[in-house]
C-alpha cells in the first residue's frame, strides 16, 4: 500500500487561493471605524537640527485632526531591533540624520487632507555638515552622529578576527588572488509598500496591524515606546506583500502611528508611498571590500584575508550582525586553515541600511568567488575542480567553530557542471559569450537569538476539536515564502491527514505562541521542527486512542497517510482518523499540544563567536551563461543553472520558487539595481529609476535540487530562500570575464561600467604593446 | 481644487455604480476606497509596478494613472470578477498550482494583464508572454512560475473566457 504524502510534491501554497482571487487582505486593505489617515513629514535636509515644527498652516487644512511633533510623549524613546544598539526614536528630533528621516506625522480625516496637511507643516532646520563618505566617518569628530560610537568616530561597529596564521599562509603561498571591490546600495523592492494601522482599543490596549516580518520585535519595541506592559499590546500581521529583510525591524512609523493613535483616541493608518519605502530602506549596505586568498601550487587554499568598510547610513538596525557576517560567512563552503577579517560599519547621513536577503554574505561572497576564479586561472585548473578540491566535507567544524553537518556542496558542483554543459563551454565560446560559476553557503536560522533569554526560539500550538480540523498557532510570519504551508505540511505528514484539514493561524500575538519571525532563514528549520514536535504529541494521543479501541499496544499504530492508523503487526486492523479523534476527545475535550524548538548550544569561546552559528547550512553552486555586447556594454544573462542543497525539498514548487526568486533578485544587484545619491539625497527612489529586471531581462532558470537530508532538520529540510541569492552575482561576473576578458569589481555591472572596463583593457593593451615595441 | 467633486457612473464587473468622486481621484482610489474592491493593489502610484492593473473594455490599464471620471461609460473588470460564477478561472487555478503567487501582492495585476493577453492571443509563445507581462513587477518569483502558469492555462482559459461563465457577460445578457 503506497503512502500518500505531500513531501516533495508540487503543492500550491495553502494561502494561494485567497491570493489568486484578490480576497486576501494586505495592510492597505484594512479599515476601522473612525480611522484617521496619517502622513509622515520627512526631513528635507540631509543633516540638520530640527529647530521648530510649526503646525499653524497645517491646522487650516480641512480635515486636519492632530499631529505628532517633537516633544510629544514617547517621541524620544529609543528603540531598535538589536538590544545592543537601540538608536532609533519615533521622531527624529532634535536632529534629523538623513533626507527622509521622519520629523513629524499628521493625522486627518482622509488621505487627500493628510497629504495636503503634511505639505503645510513648516519645519525650521539648522543645516549641519553631513557625513557622506564612509572614509570620512572613520575620522575622529567632536560631534558623532550617535551617542555610542567607536572612540570619537562615526564607526558604529568594529570587528577584528583572526584564526590560524594568516601571515604565515600568505608567506607560504605559491599563488594569490584578490582585489578591491565596490558594492552600491540595494533596496528590497518588495511590491507592497510598508504600512500599518494603530488601533487604540476601548479597554486601554493598543493593537497594531502591520506589514511586518517579525511581530515579536514590533511588540517589544511598542511596549518600550508606549511604556505599556506587553500584554496591553497586540500585534497583528495581515498578508505581507514581500519582505526580504526590509520589514524585519521595528520601524519609527509604527511607533509614531501608535503614539498618534493614543493621542487622538482613534485608529491611525500610515501607508508609505514608494519613494518613502526607498527612504526607509534598511536594504543591503553599500560596501567597500578588500580580499585576498592564498593557495599552494596544487590549488589547496591556505588562507583568506578580508576587510570591509560598510556604509550603514543613519541607524544601527541589524548592522552589528552585518559587520560580523561580512567576514564570518566567508569561512565556507571551503576548508580554510587561516583567516583574518576586519570589518568597520560606519554611520553616515543617508537612509539606514539593514538586513536584506542573503544578509551580510552577498557582497563578501562576490569578492571571494570572483577571486577564486582568478586563482583558478593562475593555477590553470578548472574553477569547478578548484572548488571541489577545497570543499568543506560534511560533519566537520570550520576555523571559527561553525558546525557543519549535512553538506551537499560537492553534489551541487557536480549537478550544475553537468547540467550547464560546462566542460563544452568554458573558455571555448566565441568572444562575447561566456559562462561562469559562483558558489555559496548560508545559515539556516541564527542559532543565537537576539534577546538572550531561555525562551525557545519557536513554539507551535495545535488544537483539534470535534470538527476534526487542525488549527496550527504560530507567530512565524508568512511573507510569501510559504511558511504557513511548511507548518501545515509538518502536521499533515506526521498525522497522515490531508493538508486541507490544517489551518494555520499565524497572524496575531494574542493567540500565537512566541516565534522570532521570518528572518535569517530560520522558519522552516525552527518553526518547522516545533510544529513537528507538537504533531508527534497529537500522534501519541491518537495511538493511545487506537489502543483503547482495539486492545492492541499503542506504539503499534502508524499513520497510513490516508487518514487512518494501521496496526503494524496486523495490517487488517485500522482505525480511521475520525474514530481515533472521537476516542481521544472523549472525557478530554479538545486536543492541544505544544512543540518547541531551541537551537543546540554551538560555537567557541571567543568574542563574536555567536555570529554565523546555525544548526545547519545550505549550499549552492550556480552557473550563468551570458552574452555581452561589446558595443553597448549590455550583459544579457541567457540561462542560469542553480544547484542548491536544501536538505529536503518539502514542496518542489515552493523550493524552486525561492531559488528562482533569489536568482532574479541577485541578477538585479548584478546588473542594474543601485541606490544613487547626490549630496546625500537619494535620487532614484522609484521603480522607474531603480531598475529591477523585468520578465524580459530575466532568463530561464533551471533549479537543480540537491537533498542532503539534514539530520536535525524537520523531515530533513533546511533553508532554501536566502543563500541562493549570493552565488548568481559572481557567477555572472565570472561569465562576463569568460565572454570579454574583463574583470568587473564594481556592482552592479551596468553597461557603462562594462564599457569602461573594456576601454581600460584596450588602453592597457595598447600601452603594453607600445612598451613592448620600445623594447624592440 | 483637489476637493472638487462630481458624480460619476461606473460600470464595474457588470454592475453600475454612481460614485461621488474628486476630479483628481484615480480609478484605483475609487475601486479601493469607494467600492471596496481592494484586489487591485497600490504598489507605486506611478504606473511602474502594474499591481493596480484592471481591464477597461478588455484592455489592461494601470488604474493608478487613470482618472475615475475617464472611465465613465466603459466596461471595467477587476480580479474580483475573473472567475465569473466559478470559484477560479483556469488561469487563477494554474496560477496557484504553478506557484506563480508567493506574497501575492502583484498577483491581481498580473492576472488582469495575462487574462487580456489570452483574450487577444490564443496561444502566445513564451516570449510573447514575457513581453505582455513586462509592465508588471514581481519581486518574489523571478517570473518563471508566472510564465509557466500563463502557458499551461492558455488554451483552457481562452475557452473559459469565451464561455458563459464570465459574470460581466452574464450580467450584460441580463441587461
Amino acid at each position: 500500500m503506497s503512502r500518500k504524502s505531500t513531501l516533495g510534491q508540487r503543492l500550491p501554497l495553502v494561502d494561494s487561493w485567497e491570493k489568486v482571487t484578490g480576497r486576501g487582505l494586505f495592510i492597505e486593505d484594512f479599515r476601522f471605524q473612525g480611522m484617521l489617515y496619517a502622513r509622515t513629514v520627512r526631513s528635507a535636509e540631509v543633516h540638520a537640527m530640527v529647530e521648530e515644527v510649526n503646525l499653524d498652516r497645517a491646522k487650516q487644512v480641512p480635515g486636519f485632526v492632530d499631529a505628532l511633533v517633537p516633544g510629544d510623549a514617547g517621541t524620544d524613546v529609543h528603540f531598535g531591533v538589536l538590544p545592543i544598539s537601540e538608536d532609533e526614536t519615533p521622531l527624529s528630533a532634535p536632529r534629523a540624520l538623513y533626507q527622509g528621516d521622519i520629523v513629524a506625522m499628521v493625522a486627518c480625516e482622509d488621505e487627500v487632507a493628510a497629504r495636503e496637511a503634511a505639505l503645510q507643516v513648516d519645519v525650521r532646520y539648522r543645516p549641519m555638515d553631513p557625513v557622506l563618505r564612509p572614509k570620512d566617518a572613520l575620522k575622529e569628530t567632536d560631534d558623532p552622529l550617535h551617542e555610542r560610537t567607536v572612540a570619537g568616530t562615526n564607526i558604529h561597529k568594529k570587528v577584528d578576527q583572526e584564526f590560524g596564521d594568516p601571515d604565515g599562509a600568505f608567506e607560504a603561498a605559491d599563488f594569490e588572488a584578490g582585489g578591491e571591490f565596490l558594492f552600491h546600495g540595494v533596496n528590497h523592492g518588495f511590491t507592497e509598500p510598508i504600512g500599518c494601522v494603530a488601533v487604540p482599543e476601548p479597554n486601554g490596549r493598543m493593537s497594531l496591524y502591520s506589514a511586518t516580518q517579525v511581530p515579536h520585535y514590533v511588540h517589544r519595541a511598542l511596549a518600550k515606546v508606549l511604556e505599556l506592559p506587553m500584554h496591553m499590546i497586540r500585534v497583528y500581521k495581515p498578508l505581507v506583500g514581500g519582505g526580504f529583510g526590509g520589514k524585519s525591524d521595528p520601524f519609527p512609523h509604527e511607533m509614531a502611528a501608535a503614539l498618534l493613535a493614543r493621542k487622538t483616541g482613534r485608529p491611525v493608518k500610515v501607508i508609505f508611498d514608494r519613494d518613502e519605502v526607498f527612504l526607509n530602506n534598511h536594504g543591503r549596505h553599500p560596501t567597500q571590500y578588500k580580499l585576498k586568498v592564498a593557495a599552494d601550487r596544487e590549488g589547496r587554499l591556505l588562507g583568506l584575508d578580508a576587510h570591509s568598510l560598510i556604509d550603514g547610513g543613519a541607524w544601527a538596525s541589524f548592522g552589528v550582525v552585518t559587520t560580523y557576517y561580512n567576514g564570518v560567512l566567508c569561512q565556507g563552503p571551503y576548508r580554510l586553515p587561516a583567516f583574518r577579517y576586519s570589518g568597520r560599519r560606519v554611520y553616515t547621513n543617508k537612509p539606514p541600511c539593514g538586513a536584506m536577503r542573503g544578509h551580510g554574505a552577498v557582497n563578501a561572497r562576490f569578492a571571494l568567488e570572483t577571486s577564486l576564479d582568478v586563482l583558478a586561472e593562475r593555477l590553470q585548473v578548472d574553477p569547478f575542480d578548484l572548488r571541489e578540491m577545497n570543499a568543506l566535507p560534511p560533519n566537520t567544524t570550520t576555523l571559527n567553530h561553525l558546525r557543519i553537518t549535512s553538506n551537499g556542496f560537492v553534489e551541487c558542483l557536480q549537478r550544475s557542471r553537468e547540467a550547464s554543459g560546462w566542460d563544452q563551454k568554458f573558455r571555448k565560446m566565441p568572444f562575447g559569450r561566456g559562462i561562469g560559476l559562483g558558489c555559496g553557503f548560508y545559515i539556516s536560522g541564527s542559532a543565537l537569538p537576539i534577546h538572550r533569554t531561555r525562551t525557545p526560539q519557536s513554539t507551535v500550538h495545535l488544537k483539534i476539536d470535534v470538527d476534526g480540523g487542525i488549527t496550527i498557532h504560530s507567530m512565524a510570519a508568512d511573507i510569501g515564502q510559504g511558511s504557513d504551508t511548511v507548518l501545515a505540511q509538518m502536521v499533515a505528514e506526521t498525522l497522515g491527514v490531508s493538508l486541507d484539514r490544517c489551518r494555520v493561524l499565524a497572524k496575531d500575538t494574542d493567540t500565537a505562541p512566541l516565534d522570532l519571525g521570518s528572518y535569517s532563514s530560520r522558519v522552516t528549520y525552527m518553526a518547522g521542527n516545533a510544529a513537528l514536535r507538537a504533531a508527534e504529541q497529537i500522534l501519541d494521543k491518537f495511538q493511545k486512542a487506537c489502543a483503547r479501541l482495539t486492545g492492541l499496544p499503542a506504539q503499534g499504530f502508524q499513520p497510513t497517510g490516508e487518514e487512518s492508523y494501521r496496526y503494524v503487526n496486523d495490517p487488517s486492523v485500522t482505525v480511521s482518523y475520525d474514530d481515533a479523534l472521537r476516542e481521544a476527545l472523549a472525557d478530554n475535550g479538545a486536543l492541544i499540544a505544544k512543540g518547541i524548538y531551541r537551537a543546540p548550544k554551538l560555537g567557541g569561546a571567543f568574542k563574536g563567536s555567536g555570529a554565523g552559528l546555525s544548526p545547519t547550512y545550505s549550499y549552492q553552486a550556480f552557473v550563468a551563461e551570458v552574452e555581452v555586447d561589446p558595443e553597448t556594454g549590455f550583459i544579457r544573462v541567457e540561462h542560469v543553472w542553480a544547484a542548491a542543497d536544501v536538505g529536503r525539498a518539502l514542496n518542489r514548487v515552493a523550493v524552486e520558487g525561492q531559488i528562482e526568486g533569489s536568482v532574479h533578485m541577485g541578477l538585479g544587484q548584478a546588473l542594474s539595481e543601485e541606490m544613487k545619491f547626490a549630496g546625500g539625497q537619494l535620487i532614484n527612489g522609484s521603480f522607474l529609476d531603480y531598475k529591477i529586471p523585468s520578465p524580459l531581462e530575466t532568463p530561464e532558470i533551471d533549479v537543480l535540487v540537491v537533498e542532503s537530508i539534514d539530520p536535525e532538520g524537520p523531515l530533513g529540510a533546511k533553508e532554501c530562500g536566502e543563500g541562493a541569492l549570493a552565488p548568481i552575482i559572481p557567477a555572472v561576473a565570472n561569465a562576463v570575464y569568460d565572454a570579454i576578458g574583463v574583470r568587473l569589481n564594481e556592482v552592479p555591472m551596468t553597461p557603462e561600467r562594462v564599457l569602461k572596463a573594456l576601454q581600460d583593457k584596450k588602453k592597457a593593451e595598447a600601452k603594453a604593446a607600445r612598451q613592448g615595441g620600445q623594447k624592440v | 481644487m483637489n476637493q472638487l467633486r462630481r458624480i460619476v457612473r461606473l460600470k464595474v464587473n457588470g454592475h453600475e455604480h454612481e460614485v461621488y468622486v474628486r476630479h483628481a481621484d484615480t480609478l484605483l482610489d475609487v475601486l479601493r476606497e469607494e467600492l471596496g474592491l481592494t484586489a487591485a493593489k497600490r504598489g507605486c502610484d506611478l504606473g511602474t509596478c502594474g499591481c493596480c492593473t484592471v481591464q477597461i473594455d478588455g484592455e489592461p490599464i494601470l488604474s493608478c494613472l487613470y482618472l475615475a471620471a475617464e472611465a465613465e461609460g466603459k466596461e471595467i473588470v477587476t480580479v474580483e470578477a475573473l472567475a465569473g460564477k466559478e470559484r477560479f478561472s483556469p488561469l487563477q487555478r494554474a496560477w496557484a498550482e504553478a506557484g506563480a503567487s508567493q506574497c501575492g501582492f502583484c498577483t491581481p495585476g498580473f492576472l488582469m494583464t495575462a487574462d487580456a493577453l489570452l483574450r487577444s492571443k490564443a496561444d502566445p509563445s513564451r516570449q510573447e508572454i514575457r513581453e505582455a507581462l513586462s509592465g508588471n513587477l514581481c519581486r518574489c518569483t523571478g517570473f518563471v512560475k508566472i510564465l509557466d502558469a500563463v502557458e499551461q492555462s492558455a488554451a483552457k482559459h481562452r475557452e473559459f473566457q469565451a464561455s458563459e461563465n464570465r459574470s460581466q457577460t452574464a450580467t450584460e445578457a441580463g441587461n
